[in-house]
């Protein structure tokens, strides 16, 4: 399993593009991803890592940044 | 009954204590709404009399609700503007309604400002309009003055030449529409009504006269919940919500981020949905969390006021099978033409849905083109008027009788719930500096707008750009620079082609 900052923003590329993802740290608050590519993000990290992301982790301080989902899908795979 | 404000009064009357609306940190009684809609109502009246439109650029909530009904007492009719539309969208909205008066409130007055610079209009203050004493003479002088078929509200879609499409419908489409709506779904007075739809979609029409038409209370959950399901699940739990007239990609939200997981709402007894073809994968979560509960399919387009089938769920779907739209309300006709404009009524041919009755709403405001191809005489139908509305949408008739959505007549699609013209978003690129032909197109299964076009700008460029000039649910999410359009023997973009190009 891919669990390099890289290949993260390569799974968020093919959810939207032309992000900024190594950069930007307001994707929520900034309105860049709507509520749409937040669900879309979900399906694809709970494919790619084999996880199943909880309503109570589904905030933005974990999906402002590319850096912050890496943080909690790492946290997720080690409860596992 | 010619008005919608004789429910507000009725109610306001008859349990003037009792929870009307409530959101996040406002909450007003019946007596209190028909008070301040009142207030507003009388400040209007001398600018915004009979049959002119009124803007409101605010968040959805309690107050903005009472400024609606305002507007109604005033005599003319409301259009909400979506605060997250660019400038270049708002300004062709307000040159589309040319409103008598635009109102926002102190938490959107800047962003307001920012939207109306240049266009002449300056914001009235909704806090101002609700604190002006009511003049009882100038409201009765509106409300005679009026007639049932004079329009209530006006919703804005996005249309194929670039320019909104201004949905108009009276007050009598909604008199008609609601109470049939509440008793075919048993809605009551103890009801506590769960809003998602903003107030400019017509999702929420359903809530708000349903809560005026039955007494019943309306909970509005604040659009930032959407993308916290915790917050979500507590405010219907909390708030004791019971019916939810909500957008197919709403509740996707709640069973994909695993929002029952968290907490479940246990009073909700009846789950509508409508706007997108709903995966039963999606509902089945939510009839495993809540298994008592009564799910309806609601089909219909905002030109017929809502909807005009329904489909009440007396099973689980499978992955593969398709949730019929189910048949007619009551007092709507609804049927299939052919190409030909002949009737179809064979199980399992396809024609394009066509609805007739007094639901059809008024047409597009100002647009009489448009609203002449899509409201028109019923071609079977020779010997007295009878106005119809071509949905544009495919349907077939199921070995039950019931109605089944098939797909799109045109390049309409429905993305996040709403209705976006692929032509809408093309005319855009298409009038970017750099691009010389461009095509959109729809990958359903992966709900991705994909843009295609020939030109000499960067598509990161390009994407930047089209981000400042159309809504978020607009941008495309895939942008691919290709040396020539592919066309089809006739010299027409080849989208199937398109479609084929990785």
């Amino acid at each position: 399993m891919d669990t390099t900052l890289e290949g993260l923003i390569e799974l968020l590329q093919d959810v939207k593009e032309d992000v900024d993802y190594e950069t930007c740290t307001t994707l929520i608050d900034d309105h860049v991803l709507d509520s749409f590519d937040i669900l879309s993000i979900i399906s694809t990290l709970n494919d790619a890592y084999d996880i199943s992301i909880p309503a109570a982790e589904i905030v933005p301080e974990n999906f402002n940044s590319a850096a912050s989902l890496l943080a909690m899908v790492e946290r997720l795979i080690d409860e596992d | 009954m010619k008005n919608v404000l004789e429910w507000l009064e009725a109610a306001a009357g008859a349990c003037p204590g009792k929870l009307a609306v409530a959101d996040e940190g406002a909450e007003l009684s019946f007596a209190e709404l028909q008070a301040k809609a009142q207030a507003v109502g009388s400040a209007l009246a001398p600018l915004a009399g009979a049959g002119k439109a009124v803007a409101i650029y605010a968040e959805k909530g309690a107050d903005v609700l009472a400024a609606m009904f305002g507007i109604v007492y005033a005599g003319g009719f409301y259009s909400l503007i979506d605060t997250r539309q660019t400038k270049p969208r708002v300004e062709s909205i307000l040159a589309a309604l040319a409103p008598a008066a635009v109102i926002t409130d102190e938490a959107n007055r800047a962003a307001c400002l920012e939207m109306l610079a240049g266009t002449g209009y300056e914001p009235l203050m909704l806090e101002d309009l609700a604190a002006h004493a009511v003049d009882a003479d100038a409201l009765a002088a509106a409300r005679a003055a009026a007639i049932d078929t004079d329009p209530l509200y006006c919703n804005f879609t996005s249309g194929s030449t670039g320019t909104p499409k201004g949905v108009l419908v009276s007050h009598r489409s909604v008199i008609d529409f609601i109470p049939v709506f509440c008793s075919t779904f048993g809605i009551r007075e103890d009801d506590v009504i769960a809003n998602q739809a903003p107030f400019d979609f017509d999702v929420s029409v359903k809530d708000i006269y349903s809560m005026l038409c039955m007494r019943a209370t309306m909970q509005v959950i604040p659009r930032a919940y959407f993308s916290q399901p915790t917050l979500l699940m507590d405010f219907l739990a909390d708030r004791g919500a019971t019916v939810l007239v909500w957008a197919v990609s709403a509740m996707c939200f709640v069973s994909i981020m695993n929002g029952f997981g968290y907490r479940v709402p246990q009073k909700v007894r009846l789950v509508m949905f409508s706007g997108e073809v709903m995966p039963p994968k999606q509902l089945r979560i939510w009839q495993k969390w809540l298994p008592d509960a009564t799910y309806v399919n609601l089909y219909g387009p905002t030109e017929i006021t809502c909807n005009c089938t329904y489909y009440v769920l007396d099973r689980e779907f499978g992955n593969d099978e398709v949730i019929p739209m189910g048949r007619p309300f009551d007092n709507e006709r609804v049927f299939l033409l052919d190409e030909d404009d002949a009737l179809v009524d064979a199980p399992g041919e396809v024609g394009e849905i066509c609805v007739s009755g007094t639901a059809l709403g008024l047409g597009y405001l100002g647009d009489a083109e448009r609203t002449a191809a899509a409201f028109c005489q019923n071609p079977l139908n020779t010997r007295w008027l009878e106005p119809i509305y071509r949905t544009g949408d495919l349907g077939r008739i199921d070995e039950d009788g019931n109605f089944v959505y098939v797909s799109r007549k045109d390049h309409q699609i429905k993305h996040l719930g709403q209705r976006i013209e692929l032509g809408d978003i093309e005319a855009s690129a298409t009038g970017v500096e750099g691009v010389e032909r461009s095509c959109c197109l729809y990958d359903a299964k992966r709900k991705k707008i994909k843009l295609f076009y020939v030109g000499e700008i960067a598509k990161e460029e390009l994407a930047e750009q089209l981000r400042a000039l159309l809504p978020s649910f607009m941008v495309p999410g895939a942008i691919r620079q290709i040396d020539a359009m592919p066309l089809t023997k006739n010299g027409k973009i080849d989208r199937t082609a398109l479609a084929e190009l990785k």
